[in-house]
């Protein structure tokens, strides 16, 4: 096992009793040092109580390798907080998706509005005025929002956080013609950035994805988008049934010469309890074999690498520097606020890692805010094994992979103590996991295409 | 008391291929005299087991004491015996017959003479039974009794024209049957003023009573109180209670010779008791035991572990708790470098097998995996030294083994004609050796001598699905001969899977070896990794396949509020892999080890 761990993570291994030991006991009971947290560049940080928790040398800081154009900040509680707020609502709900999105006739938007500054205003309470990442308006269909309520949130947002000036704020938007027409106005209210719910240009799979606008409509509010935002993104659904990877190429190269810099590109999942999982298992449509999967994956890679846009994670592509930074904190495994019904948060707080979940249906959310300032269901303090998966299961999404100290930092686990050593050997042999030069531990493109096998015998 | 004069009693057992009706018949025979009331009657009031009740078959003998005021006046005591019925009990019937005088001989009157008819009638003609042939259903458009009592001289040679031809289930004719065992059955012998001498016939688990005791008083008597001693041991017991089945438990104050009861003596596992034993005075013993013993020596065996580890202790208690109930079954702790800690069970043959392991999994609620059942070797080493092999994964080195010798059966097999074929070349293509081929009417008996080992692989389910379920088998273990045998193991990616070794003729190794690795590559689902699938006789590689590695599985779409989700999402996967084995970076799912077991040709 140890010719598999370049040297760093050796030194990690043969003090782990001790660091075990002492990560474990972190997790329960009030202490001023816990261990040392080792990393490949031989510097310690130490794990402080009080408020401050994470503390490092600068060294670190200024040290520490990097493989994506967005650096990803170290010490837990220093770094920017993401802030997530859900809109709940669609026109009509597609066939395959599962997100909590909900179709209602009227929508009382102020009401929705003032709980969700409440919901804001009670988390940053408890949050303390720190620095802020990025802002992301999620669905649900976000852009059927007044724009005054995402203008109001954004504003109390930077009231409450520090905020930086260039700070991203996105808005997810379906390509409707009302909500093209709404796109002004929310660049006005502070969104700097859209991801577009394109799903296709074909007009064949639209209909069959079920979606409420064309293909011209969607290249249209692309084009409007184009002229009112610096940064705009786009997802498009692939490895439809009977799609043909000629098919799927040309498409695509389509979408590429449409889109600057960041697209999503997701492979079609059938989703428990959607409509497509009844026609599915019915045997409706089919979706394509794993190779054929597969292949259409790889395509996908090469005809953006072709414009150069680098898959940094999974199903997201980028030219560097053009990363999702709200994205990235979710995968880096930073702290995120969410807020609005069903939204889930991590937050560090005195410590300890903090997992918590807000209501699901709209009008329960709203009446319990209204009652009692928020509507917070579930509030765990994550053990550190959990944290340790968690991080892992996300960052190994990334084509930058994981820092080995950055997950002891968030976890109190040594990396070498997550991982199944046996595992960790056989798949660094078989090119699916690798080192970089910089000790950090990524999933190469041929292990990203299996990471659903590989998390659950690799992680401990 | 029981003082029934020896002239008075009858002892008898039923004797019948399975579902000819001999439950049926025992039930009508109870209900005819009154031993149960109408109200009380359920049907197979004899098979007591779940199991038993539900599969047809008699694991543990058990009497009923019937009182029959037969026509000359006198009323008669019929103690009906009801014996194991299957061949893996073949001692235990052979003890069950030994304590009785006469047996009906029960055939099916539309299905005629079948294998275990046969195997069990001639058990009885050895045991020195007077027969009474019973021809059953004959309420049956498709009864043929003339041509079955036809059958029945010519292929037992018997004389069947005073059959009694009945209904078991209308109930037609059953006197006749009451009468025929007053007047044609022997009454048993025996002397009341000997020193006692009873036959241990069974013996069984009861939750309050502890161990209940079967037995035949042959001479003397058995009382409550009395000072008994097993003579096989030498073990001493006081007797604490004795008595009849009515088929109710009635306690009596002795048995007398000829009687067939019960008595319980604070024994705490039957395994403290074994069958055939003989039971006398502990202050005057008989000189000499009843003839016959002889313990029980298991011939088939396999590894039983638990599919999640941390059934282990559950596993280890319940063999326990079955074993207080059967002692027949042997079973010892072992370990597997595949399958971690587990038993290995050794059982009287491979029904008994079945039996216990679908015991463990319905009684006591156990997930369990079992290796592939083999038989018990012998092997010479070099250095001249002789040991027996239960499992292969202990064969010694080649180098050192001088002979292995197999145990080999002989089977009798009938089957209609037009299915013979098939089962011939069943039985060549099992090293089968023809000792006999006969014709009844239509239908072939086949005697074979075959190797036990090519039995145990899926012999039964072949000729089963061969002759459209029409074949019947029986077997009795016919000695021990030299065999050109060998190990063949299996290996995934490598590393040799203990659990999946098995024991082959040399002239067989190839076909199976190549056979087992097709089936694990359709087993074995795709995993993160290719897997080399490898038969092996020694370091010689037999057979191979690949399977390769899966080609993509990952989530597409995977951010903020998904993390839970997928934390607990990996969680299962994990927990789900505790039921699949893991072999270095392989895991192999528990169906495939079931599969990889069952051949089909
Ligand atoms: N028609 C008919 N069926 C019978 C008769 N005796 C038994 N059976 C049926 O045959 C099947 C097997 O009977 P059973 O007594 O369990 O057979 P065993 O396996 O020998 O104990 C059952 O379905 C009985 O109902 C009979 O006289 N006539
Ligand atoms: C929150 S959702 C949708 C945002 C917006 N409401 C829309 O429909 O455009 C984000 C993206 O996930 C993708 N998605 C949702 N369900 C999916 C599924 N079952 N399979 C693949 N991609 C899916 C879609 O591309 C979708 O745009
Ligand atoms: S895909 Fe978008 S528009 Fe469709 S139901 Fe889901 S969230 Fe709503
Ligand atoms: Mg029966």
């Amino acid at each position: 096992m140890k010719t598999a761990l370049p040297a760093a993570c050796i030194a990690f291994a043969s003090s782990a009793p001790m660091r075990g030991t002492a990560a474990l006991a972190a997790a329960s009971i009030s202490f001023t040092v816990v261990g040392m947290v080792g990393s490949s560049l031989g510097v310690a940080a130490i794990w402080h109580r009080a408020g401050r928790a994470w503390q490092a040398p600068a060294a670190i800081r200024a040290g520490l390798p990097r493989t994506c154009a967005v650096p990803a900040p170290i010490y837990p509680a220093m770094e920017p907080l993401a802030l997530y707020i859900h809109w709940p609502f669609c026109q009509a709900k597609c066939p395959y998706c599962d997100f909590n999105s909900h179709v209602r006739e009227r929508i009382e938007q102020p009401r929705f509005r003032a709980a969700l500054r409440r919901e804001l205003a009670f988390e940053a309470e408890r949050a303390g005025r720190r620095p802020l990442a990025s802002i992301f308006f999620g669905g649900g269909t976000p852009s059927l929002m007044e724009p005054e309520t995402a203008a109001a949130l954004i504003e109390d947002a930077r009231a409450l956080f520090e905020a930086p000036a260039d700070l991203e704020v996105t808005l997810e938007a379906n390509p409707t013609s009302v909500e093209a027409g709404k796109l002004a106005a929310f660049r006005d209210a502070g969104v700097n950035r859209v991801s577009l719910g394109v799903q296709s240009l074909e007009e064949e799979a639209l209909r069959f994805l079920g979606r409420r606008h064309s293909a011209a409509q969607a290249v249209a509010a692309l084009e409007m988008a184009r002229g009112l935002f610096p940064r705009i993104s786009f997802d498009l659904i692939y490895a439809r049934p009977g799609q043909a990877e000629a098919a799927w190429r040309a498409e695509l190269r389509q979408a590429l010469a449409l889109v600057a810099d960041h697209l999503s590109l997701y492979q079609l999942t059938i989703e428990p309890g959607t409509r497509f999982a009844t026609e599915h298992a019915r045997g409706a449509f089919a979706l394509p074999e794993p190779e054929e999967a597969a292949r259409l994956y790889a395509a996908t890679a090469e005809e953006a690498a072709r414009f150069g846009l680098a898959p940094y994670e999974v199903s997201n592509y980028a030219r560097p520097g053009a990363e999702s930074r709200h994205n990235l904190v979710y995968w880096r495994y930073g702290d995120y606020l969410g807020i609005g019904p069903g939204a889930h948060q991590r937050v560090m707080r005195d410590g300890a890692l903090l997992a918590i979940r807000r209501h699901r249906a709209p009008e329960e959310w709203l009446a319990r805010v209204e009652r009692e300032g928020h509507a917070i269901t579930a509030e765990e303090s994550l053990a550190p094994a959990d944290r340790a998966r968690e991080a892992l299961l996300m960052g190994l999404r990334l084509a930058e992979g994981v820092d080995p100290a950055r997950i002891e930092a968030r976890s109190g686990v040594a990396l070498a103590e997550a991982l199944e050593p046996a595992m960790l050997a056989a798949c660094l042999e078989e090119g699916y996991l690798e080192w970089t030069a910089a000790g950090w531990l990524r999933a190469t493109g041929e292990g990203r295409l299996r990471l659903d096998a590989m998390l659950p015998v690799l992680l401990r | 008391m029981t003082d029934t004069p020896l002239s008075q009693i009858r002892n008898f057992s039923i004797i019948a291929h399975i579902d000819h009706g001999k439950s049926t018949l025992a039930d009508r025979l109870i209900q005819a005299t009154g031993a149960v009331a109408a109200r009380e009657m359920k049907e197979q009031l004899l098979d007591n087991m779940e199991l038993e009740r539900e599969r047809g078959i008699t694991i543990k003998a058990q009497t009923v004491r019937l009182a029959y005021p037969a026509k000359d006046g006198k009323t008669y005591v019929l103690n009906l015996m009801d014996t194991p019925g299957h061949v893996d009990f073949a001692y235990e019937v052979s003890r069950s017959l030994a304590a009785c005088e006469g047996s009906l001989l029960v055939v099916d009157a539309s299905q005629g003479v079948e294998a275990q008819t046969l195997a069990n009638v001639y058990q009885a003609i050895d045991a020195g039974h007077e027969i009474v042939p019973v021809l059953n259903k004959i309420d049956l458009p498709a009864a043929e009794p003339d041509r079955v009592k036809q059958q029945i001289e010519d292929v037992i040679g018997l004389d069947a024209s005073d059959a009694v031809e009945i209904s078991a289930k209308t109930g037609l004719n059953i006197e006749g049957v009451l009468d025929a065992l007053v007047a044609r059955l022997p009454p048993p012998k025996g002397n009341p003023d000997a020193p006692l001498k009873a036959l241990l016939v069974d013996s069984w688990y009861d939750q309050y009573l502890g161990v209940v005791i079967l037995v035949r008083v042959k001479d003397g008597h058995l009382r409550k109180g009395q000072r008994i001693r097993m003579m096989a041991k030498g073990q001493v017991h006081t007797v604490e209670q004795c008595g009849v089945f009515t088929p109710k438990m009635v306690a009596m104050d002795s048995l007398g010779p000829g009687e067939m009861g019960y008595i319980t003596a604070a024994i705490k596992t039957v395994a403290d008791t074994n069958v055939g034993d003989t039971l006398t005075d502990d202050r005057h013993p008989a000189t000499e035991a009843l003839p016959g013993f002889k313990p029980s020596i298991p011939v088939v065996w396999c590894g039983l572990y638990p599919v999640d580890a941390d059934d282990f202790e559950k596993l280890r208690e319940s063999l326990a708790k079955l074993r207080l109930n059967d002692a027949s079954f042997h079973y010892e702790a072992e370990t597997s470098a595949a399958l971690g800690f587990g038993f290995r069970c050794g059982f009287l043959g491979l029904l008994h097998l079945e039996i216990v392991q679908e015991r463990l999994s319905r009684e006591f609620d156990l997930d369990l995996i079992a290796t592939a059942p083999s038989v018990v070797y012998k092997i010479r080493k070099t250095n001249g030294e002789l040991t027996e092999l239960h499992n292969p994964a202990d064969m010694p080195d080649g180098s050192l083994i001088d002979s292995i010798e197999e145990p080999w059966i002989k089977a009798t097999i009938m089957v209609p004609d037009e299915y013979l074929g098939a089962v011939l070349t069943l039985c060549n293509d099992r090293r089968g050796q023809q000792v006999e081929l006969t014709y009844v009417g239509n239908r072939a008996m086949a005697v074979y001598r075959l190797p036990l080992n090519e039995v145990v692989f899926d012999f039964y389910d072949r000729l089963k699905s061969i002759s459209r379920g029409y074949a019947s088998f029986d077997y009795a273990m016919d000695g021990y001969e030299e065999g050109d045998l060998v190990k063949i193991s299996l290996l995934v990616n490598a590393e040799p899977v203990d659990a999946l070794s098995f024991m082959a003729h040399r002239s067989a190794a190839e076909k199976r070896g190549r056979q087992i690795c097709e089936k694990l590559k359709e087993l074995i689902p795709r995993q993160l990794f290719k897997i080399p699938i490898q038969a092996a006789i020694g370091g010689r590689v037999i057979a191979r396949e690949t399977i390769s590695a899966l080609s993509k599985d990952v989530t597409a779409k995977c951010y903020g509020g998904d993390i839970s989700r997928k934390r607990k999402l990996l969680e299962k996967q994990k927990e789900g892999k505790k039921r699949m084995r893991q072999f270095g970076k392989v895991e192999i799912p528990q169906s495939a080890f079931i599969a990889a077991l069952k051949m089909d040709a």
